[in-house]
């Protein structure tokens, strides 16, 4: 990668919009607001080789559109999108926003090709998402390395390893400066606004353990070890009006062998529902076969979060071990249950008790993966719901599990100019926010696959064109 | 790197793209992976054959290095083909000859043009070599009939043969079935006449950087077609010689000449690209243990597109007997070095797309 020439930025001049951050939001914000005239200089904290933020380890975002195209196979409407909404936050939301976001994200796929996004085909799409879920080809880094691109072909002056520390704001609620950390030195740079497309705190472990204790030193972050939630920190300092549960995090059951930090996809397990999930005293602890994967695939983080030493064990057979994704870690495989609980240092007998419960409470079914099965245990507490087959086909296989975590929901509060929230109700005039950073005013709860991106862009575009407006 | 060290590699770097498969888009590598759960050495020696090195992937992922997965598929599917081309050559010791690569291929290409040289003055007519000659048969002036026949016979039979074992050696080392399948192969000459795989999903390659673009597609399809435009022309003049008895030099306008001339030409161009590709290319993607081979491979190509179209300009003046004897130490050399250094490629990504069309 040909490093851009970072020595020629020019940072004691003030600029007219400052961007915080180096993700998707960021990037979409720089763009637009470089687009409307505006002088951009985005900072990202981050080295070039790690830019983008948790936008790296994405891989498609959702939109609404009338039609199928080169890239969607149908159409997805704005009442659908809605439902789907409505049924993973649970109401949780802000409804103003959220009907903004869905209504802005039409047709986005276009904006987005005409920035330097490359779509992959729909026909070549894996997933059950192609027709909501526009794919990059390649992924988030593809993508983000698609924006950066076009936005230095704008314009924008880009910087990394620039780090934001701190906000400056008068009297009035105007922001005026930031305290930047490049390459260890300290620098002001002033703008006349400022957008903050940061991302939340998940990587900020003490930050974590606020809240969890202990247990957070054992949470794996599955993306960057960017987002450490500064520009969050400073804002709700100066009065800022924060939404979302600072205590909620998206924290999914990923391999207890997944590096600490940027893990990104390939550590995910999706084998809990074809076996049992024990715990460190061999015991179960949760329904694993309660719905399909992907419905489940959020509530298993917080589950092991909550067992001791916060790990888990997956447990199959020979008879599943080829009935979902491969992960990048191979499985631990034994003979014998006993050999595998010496393996998982586990208590031999409880290990060998738990099996044999649940096997016995199995009851003959038609096994079907696709479907919500009759194959469930009787008896037997907690239950296995669905796709409980008796584990008795050596080898047996395990796969352990921590929590790893995603994103955190503790957001900044904007109106529908993206503008930030401030305790006394009135809108900080010249401060904007995009992404991550405030997505918790629209999801705030659950997970909808794309949908981050989707508050990430369209925000972005709002706060690089109010940014822009406010001082052009 | 041994053999066994690059499949290590290559076997590491495909279990984390398999968990992965953002780059399923790009190339035909990554969806025949994902009809695979292990790989088996096999698997994995027709994966690194069917890459062609486009570098998509690396600049699209997020594991590449400096990540701690170290993820570098290009330059570790470029090492193990080198070990796959090791392993296939026929006969086995000249496997040797794909180290240095590039000083081997150097050193025949001098020793068969000073050899070319030194036929011409050794066996042509007195005085000739130096002379200007017009008309019929005046190539065969500077090197006899029986002579140009019989040593380039000899040559085309041996890389023919030599190509022919590495294939059916390499074929059984991708463990390949169904070869004579009519629709695999249709496929996979369909591939390799649009050269599909170079096009990364619809917007070409990582050339020489993050950007993409189809500049290597396009100087690809220039040597490619330039070769066989060249093959063309070398065939049509052995029919007019030999079944209508009218023998070189022939006119300008006439199919050898034009064929020659156009391929030439777009041999040029398209070596030039490559050539300036490779060296302003990011060299994080690339192995340093190819770069020698890959790059004798496309000098050769161009000096002898080069020599072959002055020999075009200076054919009546007294330049012609050194610049045909230059000229046929090159042709000779592209014969010899054939089945033992880059152009082994062709043949081999041929081979990975037919059982790539077969699955």
């Amino acid at each position: 990668m040909i490093p851009p020439d970072q020595a020629r930025i020019d940072i004691s001049k003030p600029v007219d919009v400052l961007v915080i951050g180096g993700g998707n939001a960021a990037l979409c914000a720089a763009m637009t607001a470089r687009e409307a005239g505006a002088d951009v200089l985005a900072l990202e904290s981050a080295p070039i080789e790690f830019r983008g933020g948790n936008s790296r380890h994405t891989r498609n975002l959702r939109y609404m559109h009338a039609a199928a195209n080169d890239h969607l196979t149908g159409p997805y409407d704005e009442d659908e999108f809605w439902d789907d909404l409505m049924r993973v936050t649970d109401g949780r939301t802000d409804p103003d926003l959220a009907r903004l976001t869905i209504q802005q994200s039409r047709d986005l796929g276009d904006w987005m090709a005409r920035h330097g996004c490359m779509f992959q085909p729909s026909m070549r799409g894996t997933l059950h998402l192609s027709r909501t879920n526009a794919f990059f080809l390649g992924g988030g880094k593809a993508l983000m390395n698609g924006y950066y691109r076009h936005a230095r072909q704008l314009g924008v002056n880009i910087m990394y390893g620039a780090e934001v520390c701190d906000l400056t704001i008068d009297e009035s609620g105007r922001f005026t400066e930031a305290g930047v950390r490049i390459h260890n030195l300290m620098r002001t740079i002033q703008a006349k606004s400022v957008v903050i497309a940061s991302g939340g705190f998940q990587a900020n472990r003490p930050w974590l353990k606020k809240y969890w204790g202990p247990p957070a030193d054992n949470f794996i972050i599955r993306g960057t070890p960017y987002d450490r939630g500064r520009m969050l920190e400073v804002m709700i300092a100066k009065d800022a009006q924060t939404v979302g549960d600072p205590r909620q995090c998206h924290a999914v059951a990923i391999d207890a062998r997944a590096p600490e930090y940027d893990g990104g996809i390939v550590t995910r397990l999706d084998c809990v529902v074809f076996g049992i999930v024990v715990n460190r005293q061999a015991v179960r602890f949760y329904d694993e076969g309660e719905d399909f994967w992907p419905k489940r695939y959020a509530i298993w983080g917080r589950l092991v979060a909550k067992q001791p030493d916060q790990i888990a064990y997956c447990l199959i057979d020979a008879k599943s071990i080829d009935m979902f994704m491969p992960s990048v870690f191979a499985p631990i495989q034994a003979d014998s249950i006993a050999e595998m609980a010496q393996k998982l240092s586990l208590d031999a007998q409880v290990l060998g008790r738990t099996v044999d419960d649940f096997n016995q409470a199995t009851r003959a079914g038609d096994f079907d993966p696709a479907v919500l099965d009759d194959c469930r245990t009787q008896h037997l507490d907690p239950p296995k719901s669905h796709w409980a087959r008796p584990l008795d086909t050596p080898p047996f296989y395990a796969y352990p599990l921590r929590p790893g975590i995603t994103f955190t929901y503790l957001g900044l509060k904007v109106n529908a100019r993206a503008q930030v929230l401030m305790q006394d109700g009135r809108p900080a005039p010249n401060i904007f926010a995009a992404g991550e950073v405030m997505s918790g005013n629209i999801l705030g709860q659950g997970y909808m696959a794309g949908f981050g991106m989707t508050i990430g862009t369209v925000f972005g575009k709002i706060a690089g064109k109010e940014a822009a407006n406010h001082v052009c | 790197m041994s053999a066994e060290t690059a499949t290590q590699e290559a076997h590491r770097i495909m279990t984390i793209c398999n968990a992965c498969r953002y780059c399923e888009g790009f190339c035909a590598v990554y969806p025949a992976m994902e009809l695979r759960r292990t790989f088996t050495p096999a698997d994995l020696i027709y994966l690194s054959n069917l890459c062609h090195n486009c570098r998509d992937c690396y600049y699209a992922c997020q594991y590449a290095p400096p990540h701690e997965f170290n993820l570098n598929v290009p330059r570790s599917l470029a090492e193990l083909r080198l070990a796959s081309y090791r392993k296939a050559i026929w006969p086995a010791p000249f496997a040797a000859l794909l180290t240095r690569n590039g000083r081997t291929v150097s050193a025949v290409a001098v020793i068969l043009v000073v050899a070319a040289v030194l036929l011409g003055l050794a066996i042509g007519q007195p005085n000739a070599f130096f002379g200007a000659h017009t008309g019929a048969n005046a190539f065969y002036n500077i090197i006899s009939y029986p002579a140009m026949v019989g040593i380039f016979s000899v040559l085309a039979l041996a890389a023919a043969l030599g190509l022919g074992m590495a294939m059916n050696r390499l074929w059984r080392a991708m463990a390949g079935s169904g070869f004579l399948n009519l629709k695999a192969q249709r496929q996979a000459v369909l591939d390799v006449l649009r050269l599909k795989y170079l096009d990364g999903g619809g917007y070409g390659c990582n050339y020489p950087d993050d950007r993409f673009s189809m500049a290597r597609r396009n100087f690809h399809h220039a040597v490619f077609y330039g070769f066989l435009a060249c093959l063309a022309s070398t065939t049509i003049a052995a029919f007019y010689d030999h079944f209508l008895h009218c023998p070189a030099p022939y006119p300008v306008l006439s199919w050898p000449v034009m064929l020659g001339t156009a391929g030439g030409l777009s041999l040029l161009v398209g070596t030039a690209g490559l050539i300036y590709l490779k060296i302003r290319m990011d060299r994080a993607p690339a192995s340093e243990k190819t770069a020698g081979m890959d790059l004798a491979f496309v000098v050769l190509l161009m000096l002898t597109s080069l020599s072959g179209l002055i020999l075009l300009m200076v054919r009546s003046t007294a330049a012609m007997g050194s610049l045909l004897a230059i000229h046929l130490g090159l042709v000779a050399t592209l014969f010899v070095t054939m089945p033992y250094g880059k152009f082994l490629h062709a043949v081999f990504r041929y081979l990975a797309l037919v059982k790539n069309a077969g699955e």
